[in-house]
């Protein structure tokens, strides 16, 4: 009789702390350092003149990515193991559909609001 | 919620290479189940952050003659903010650590810090909207202004509405303690609280530190 | 105290939306009058309205769109009618405002409460079955799903009697459709209605996801679970990625038209090309959320009725994905000629046009999986020979409209109407009928009557072609949609064509309707004994019709595509296994009790009775933590039980 836990194959979650190697005190330690490292590092980007200013709103948006990334690592355990992959394909699936409709949306707005022969707000 | 099959499994013995890693391993365990699920109802959710965030950024400039983000964001407070719901991400993950570690004591002392974390967001969210309005700049003032509300109000309700969950789902461990079904539900809880700062760092990214910085 | 409600709501003095309701009416209490006389109220109390049993869930999804069909058939008729008689100086019966109200109805009707409901449906009764698995993931969730459809489709057709309905179209574009332009309650009924209902959807969608990732019969490997499955996969994802957006869209047009605020408004920095934009983000994918699942059931069919496996089933799997990622990529194409720059039309265009490769791909599979097949002609495979016609035409114009050139002359007119029909009456209406004859059997224990099957087919074929092909016609000299008078009078006898094709859909449904009444009338002469009548392929086929409660004593052991197909050619002999105690989750009165309250709250916030709106609220939040708050929801089947039932089969 097999025991309830020992499946074939252990099928990763995330949230699910079970089986998870990066699941303990010291992940979600350096998980919020390295997080809080890039907000503050975020703050200064965008306050002062350390990176060349046409390049803020990149370095911004690489940074905010970035600590979304510690996010999923640390916080959520969203690993490599061959176990997770229907999480990570569903993760992908998101990330998909949310880039379409944000760039999507930009870009089609942007493009009709050109075209729109607005006047001037008095 | 789920039919429990790990009775059935028992009976059927699936040989490995039938079964790895190509999805032939019969019924996955309720743990599983009801945790994949609600990872996709949190990816749903995102979607329907990315559209209020995409209504934003088409927005951003409708000021409509009225104040914009640069006149009005404080970014110290907004740094405040930010701070405490990290902190309050952290105190949850090791409040689940703790009770997948059957320890309901100081699980109940994490679960309380990320309760008052995420009030303390909460009531300087509550401040900043209210100084807004009392300044004129209310949702009803410009499509920019309704788009920053919208936005940000919607992740304030979801952050409110994780609290009442938590309060909810404590009550039900102290109840019921921590039994199987209940650490399910504080797995799928702290899914949706890191999801919510998650979101955070988007807003604070693209609408904050941006929108002054224009 | 009562908001904007009054007895002024009520049309007292327009006599149609009176007799319709006067006829409901009458029909409703006699239907409760007959449930209560015969003491069948404990009986559809725990049976089915508390059910969470997918295939009692799969049931009611089915009659809420086929009830539905019949009121968005007969908008579609009083249009017809209109048209063919509204022409140069006669001014029809149906006024302006009423006709609004009614193209408005129809499409919504249509869309949400007979497509959705019939695929939903199909999708809830099936998949389980042929995943070899007892049930859905969350069962009690699947019942929520359904009972907030259930209101969304109660409060749209309230404002028959109560107040009114939108007069925007289906779409509801602003700022027609904000307070300046509709001040009235239509809107709000529109809104509240859809916004309830696609809740349920959405939880659906979350569902079906997770069941058929995480809940399939040992062996079932991804490339061993049906194309039906694959799929419902599809089309579940799409909802789970396409709902978000519509529920993020409704409420920022609620949040202008209820708190003031300016993101389509025409003044203060609205944008309306915004609405437009996010609702077809929404909307391309929808339409493959319906369409995808009646592909599905289309393989089923013609695999089966064709006596062979399906044609090349990798290529249909690869066929399926790419259409769901593809449809996320062509949304603009809905709006053309709203003054996009030539390279974002041109991108969209091409986008549009690829994504008829992949359905190419799937109709040559279907037409070589019947090359020399044995074919049987019943209903279901009737359906999809017709569909396979009627769907290329629709497809193709389809491709022609993704030309933006093209696009400019024909945007909102006749043609458009008649491709968008086309599409969804040869595919998606086709489909589900098809899947009902197909898998009624299954679901009741008899099997539906055949002549009477055809005659509804042959009805509804002929009868859309008249219906709908005088509209391309139309559509190419300039006949826009939507029109309640008629100005050129040379349009009349095309239009009176398509008045004749609407009549021959009506006895299309009458033969349904007679189909019904027959069947159960006989059913003891067409009783499925086997749980196999029509020599079935897959794994539902292998359980008794109906199949028990549990669906499967033991969960079979999958070692192919077409498994029960498998299971009957190395001809097993059928073991008796040792059987063992089932737990199944106990009904559960959430669902209807959730959706009553629903109901509460969007009544009451559309007529503004706030008061009676938080209650509402408040009553559904306190339902939903208190069906939580219990852990022990399941009930026990005894070993010795289930060798009872399995011994009865």
């Amino acid at each position: 009789m097999t025991d309830i836990h020992e499946h074939v194959f252990e099928d990763r979650t995330p949230g699910v702390e079970e089986h998870e190697p990066t699941a303990t005190y010291l992940s979600y330690t350096v998980g919020l350092a390295l997080a809080i490292l890039a907000t503050i590092v975020s703050w200064i980007v965008s306050q002062t003149d350390l990176l060349w200013p046409p390049g803020i709103p990149a370095g911004l948006i690489v940074l905010a990515l970035a600590q979304i990334g510690v996010h999923l690592v640390f916080f959520l355990h969203l690993g490599t193991g061959s176990d997770s992959t229907n999480n990570i394909l569903a993760l992908a699936f998101g990330v998909l559909i949310v880039f379409l409709i944000i760039a999507g949306s930009i870009w089609i707005i942007a493009n009709l609001n050109g075209n729109m022969m607005s006047m001037p707000l008095s | 919620m789920t039919i429990a099959t790990t009775l059935d499994r028992t009976l059927i013995a699936v040989p490995t290479e039938l079964a790895r890693g190509r999805g032939g391993g019969g019924p996955a365990p309720k743990r599983i189940v009801v945790a994949f699920g609600f990872w996709i109802f949190i990816l749903s959710d995102m979607i329907m952050f990315s559209a209020l965030f995409a209504a934003y950024a088409v927005m951003s400039g409708n000021t409509a003659g009225g104040p914009s983000g640069a006149e009005l964001f404080n970014l110290r407070s907004v740094f405040v903010e930010t701070m405490c719901l990290l902190l309050s991400s952290y105190t949850c993950g090791i409040g689940v650590l703790s009770a997948e570690r059957r320890q309901p004591t100081l699980f109940l002392i994490f679960a309380a810090f990320t309760f008052v974390l995420g009030a303390a967001f909460l009531f300087i969210e509550v401040a900043e909207f209210a100084g807004m309005v009392a300044k004129g700049a209310g949702p009803w003032r410009s499509g920019f202004l309704s788009a920053f509300f919208t936005l940000v109000g919607t992740h304030g309700v979801h952050v409110a509405s994780g609290l009442i969950a938590l309060v909810y789902l404590v009550a039900q461990m102290i109840a019921k303690g921590l039994r199987a079904a209940v650490l399910r539900r504080l797995l799928c809880w702290s899914l949706f609280w890191h999801a919510l700062d998650i979101v955070w760092v988007g807003v604070f990214t693209l609408v904050y530190l941006m929108g002054v910085y224009q | 105290m009562l908001g904007r409600l009054s007895w002024a709501a009520i049309p007292f003095n327009e006599p149609l939306p009176m007799i319709s309701m006067a006829v409901v009416l009458i029909v409703i209490l006699a239907v409760l009058g007959l449930i209560t006389a015969k003491g069948w109220w404990p009986y559809l109390w725990d049976e089915w309205l508390t059910s969470v049993d997918h295939k009692r869930i799969g049931v009611m999804y089915v009659v809420l769109g086929l009830v539905m069909l019949l009121r968005g058939y007969s908008d579609a008729i009083m249009m017809r009618t209109q048209q063919a008689i509204a022409v140069g100086d006669a001014q029809g019966y149906l006024p302006p405002d009423h006709y609004d109200q009614i193209f408005s109805a129809h499409g919504t009707i249509m869309i949400f409460f007979v497509a959705m409901p019939l695929v939903i449906g199909l999708m809830n009764f099936v998949v389980p079955l042929q995943l070899g698995v007892r049930d859905v993931a969350f069962p009690v969730l699947n019942s929520v799903s359904f009972w907030l459809t259930a209101t969304g489709a109660l409060l749209i057709n309230l404002s028959l009697v109560i107040g009114n309905f939108a007069r925007t179209g289906w779409m509801n574009y602003p700022p027609l459709s904000e307070l300046d332009f509709s001040p009235d309650v239509g809107v709000d009924y529109y809104l509240w209605s859809l916004q309830i209902s696609g809740i349920g959807t959405l939880l659906t969608g979350i569902n079906f996801v997770t069941t058929i990732l995480k809940l399939r019969a040992p062996g079932m490997t991804y490339f061993r679970m049906t194309v039906f499955c694959w799929t419902a996969l599809a089309s579940s994802l799409l909802i789970v990625a396409a709902f978000p957006v519509l529920t993020a869209t409704f409420m920022m047009l609620l949040l202008d038209r209820y708190v003031g605020m300016h993101f389509f408004t025409n003044d203060a920095g609205g944008n309306q090309m915004m609405y437009v934009n996010l609702f077809w983000a929404w909307g391309h994918p929808e339409v493959y959320i319906l369409i995808l699942p009646a592909f599905g059931i289309f393989s089923e069919v013609v695999a089966n009725f064709s006596g062979k496996g399906l044609f090349s089933y990798r290529s249909m799997v690869w066929a399926t994905l790419a259409i769901c990622i593809l449809s996320f990529m062509v949304w603009l194409h809905h709006f053309f000629t709203m003054g996009a720059g030539a390279n974002v039309n041109a991108f969209f265009g091409i986008m549009s046009s690829v994504i008829a490769v992949p359905t190419g791909v799937k109709v040559f599979n279907w037409l070589f999986t019947m090359f020399r097949g044995r074919i049987v002609f019943r209903t279901p495979m009737l359906f999809a020979i017709g569909f396979i016609v009627t769907f290329v035409i629709g497809g193709l114009t389809g491709v022609l409209l993704a030309v933006p050139p093209v696009d400019f002359v024909l945007h909102n007119s006749a043609f458009l109407v008649a491709h968008f029909h086309n599409v969804i009456i040869g595919g998606v209406l086709f489909g589900m009928l098809a899947g009902i004859n197909y898998w009624f059997p299954k679901a009741f224990g008899f099997t539906l009557d055949e002549r009477l099957g055809k005659a509804s087919f042959w009805c509804w074929l002929i009868g859309f072609y008249l219906a709908f092909t005088p509209l391309y016609a139309l559509g190419l000299v300039g006949m826009t949609r939507r029109l309640e008078h008629i100005p050129d009078p040379s349009w009349r006898p095309l239009l009176l064509v398509a008045e004749a094709g609407a009549i021959v859909i009506f006895c299309g449904i009458l033969c349904q309707v007679a189909q019904l009444y027959v069947s159960i009338r006989a059913r003891e002469h067409c009783r499925d004994l086997t749980g196999d009548p029509w020599t079935g392929r897959t794994l539902e086929w292998s359980t008794c019709s109906p199949p028990p409660a549990y669906n499967f004593a033991v969960l079979p052991k999958v070692e192919a595509i077409d498994a029960f197909w498998q299971m009957k050619r190395t001809a097993r002999a059928p073991m008796q296994p040792a059987y063992q105690a089932i737990e199944l989750p106990r009904n559960s009165p959430a669902g209807f009790v959730t959706a009553f309250f629903a109901t509460v709250m969007g009544f009451s916030l559309i007529w503004h009775i706030w008061w009676l709106a938080i209650l509402g609220f408040l009553a559904a939040v306190i339902v939903v933590l208190m069906a939580g708050w219990s852990i022990d929801r399941e009930e026990e089947i005894s070993a010795a039980e289930v060798a009872q039932t399995e011994r009865v089969r």
